[in-house]
């Protein structure tokens, strides 16, 4: 048993489901947005009539939450075999963590329009 | 025939080097790649390699051959030759003792911690542990390997973490264990491998399938680890 305090969830079928699932929500949110812009007139009035609905803020915060946890996982797994030094490997890991938490307080923001 | 030789003598080289040998090797013959090593170490016997059964049973001369990890005793010449040259480096990864002769401390730490050996905790029989055909076709697959390393040393993840993840070898054991009729230690086998290094630090990029000279499949084994570890933690 290795020990790691970094990573996501502490276990690593914790993490690799974590990936597994949150590529589930991205892949089928890709899905829907590169269907509506292919089935519908993208302009300002259906693009912001789609984000007025409450499950589609759902969806996106959903979405924004598994862009977050999956990278997570990956970034952690990259700099885990790439940065050896603890230092420099902690810090990219934080900065990482940092830009993840902006983006997410950020499209909060912008989706309940505060 | 050009061979280019991976040499490196820690007592008088200050940096590995290659060295380029030209063979003789008669026509219309397919020599196996250790006979070739074998002919070069008549002509320089400082050349070091390990070997023993030269039959693909003992596991000893694993390296890479023209970039592709293999046994050098069950590897046809006319398999890995490219452009008449063959080039021999020790197996990646790994610390080189001497020439083609590598440090495997990590490989056997990895394989100790699988706890390759069978766990029960029930009285002994008087006579055996009865396991039946079925039970005992599940090891069919997963016995086999002979610890050469080829696939652990051809593994990235590995290479970048020799010291957390076990690598395929040391997880196909693993398994060979798990699936176990007899074995009564599957919860604290799984135990020790839940952590995002021991078994998750596999991509499933398949180098160890494609190289393991058993033709055994490693990264199938993981899949059943983590089926295994996915069912006990949901």
């Amino acid at each position: 048993m290795v020990d790691s305090v970094t990573n996501l969830g502490r276990s690593g079928v914790f993490d690799w489901m974590i990936q597994r699932v949150t590529a589930y929500v991205l892949a089928l949110y890709a899905i829907f947005l590169f269907g509506f812009i292919l089935t519908s007139d993208v302009n300002y009035e259906t693009w912001s009539a789609l984000f007025d609905q409450t499950w589609f803020r759902i969806f996106t915060l959903l979405a924004l939450l598994s862009i977050g946890g999956h990278a997570w996982v990956g970034l952690w797994t990259v700099t885990t075999d790439y940065i050896k030094p603890t230092l420099p490997r902690f810090l990219v890991q934080a900065f990482c963590g940092l830009v993840m938490f902006v983006y997410l307080v950020w499209g909060i923001q912008i989706l309940w329009g505060l | 025939m050009l061979v280019s030789l991976y040499r490196y003598n820690p007592e008088t080289d200050n940096a590995p080097y290659m060295q380029d040998v030209e063979l003789d090797i008669p026509e219309g013959k397919d020599l196996m790649v250790l006979d070739v090593l074998n002919l070069v170490k008549e002509q320089d016997p400082s050349m070091a390699y390990r070997r023993s059964c030269r039959e693909g049973v003992c596991g000893s001369d694993g390296m890479n051959m023209n970039g592709k990890n293999g046994l050098a005793c069950i590897t046809p010449l006319s398999e890995v030759l490219k452009k008449n040259k063959l080039v021999v480096r020790p197996l990646p990864g790994l610390p080189v003792i001497r020439d083609l002769v590598v440090d495997m401390s990590l490989f056997y730490k990895q394989y100790e911690q699988v706890m390759p050996y069978l766990v029960n905790d029930n009285p002994a029989p008087a006579i055996e542990r009865y396991q039946s055909p079925e039970d005992r076709e599940k090891l069919d697959g997963l016995y086999e390997c002979i610890l050469c390393a080829c696939c652990s040393t051809a593994c990235p993840s590995f290479w970048w973490n020799p010291e957390k993840f076990i690598g395929p070898a040391g997880l196909l054991q693993a398994y060979r264990f798990l699936a176990d009729s007899r074995d009564t230690a599957q919860a604290e086998r799984l135990a020790n491998l839940d952590d995002p290094f021991s078994v998750f630090r596999c991509r499933g990029i398949m180098n160890c399938v494609s190289v393991c000279p058993k033709g055994l499949n490693p990264t199938r084994a993981i899949g059943h680890i983590r089926n295994l570890l996915l069912q006990r933690a949901t």
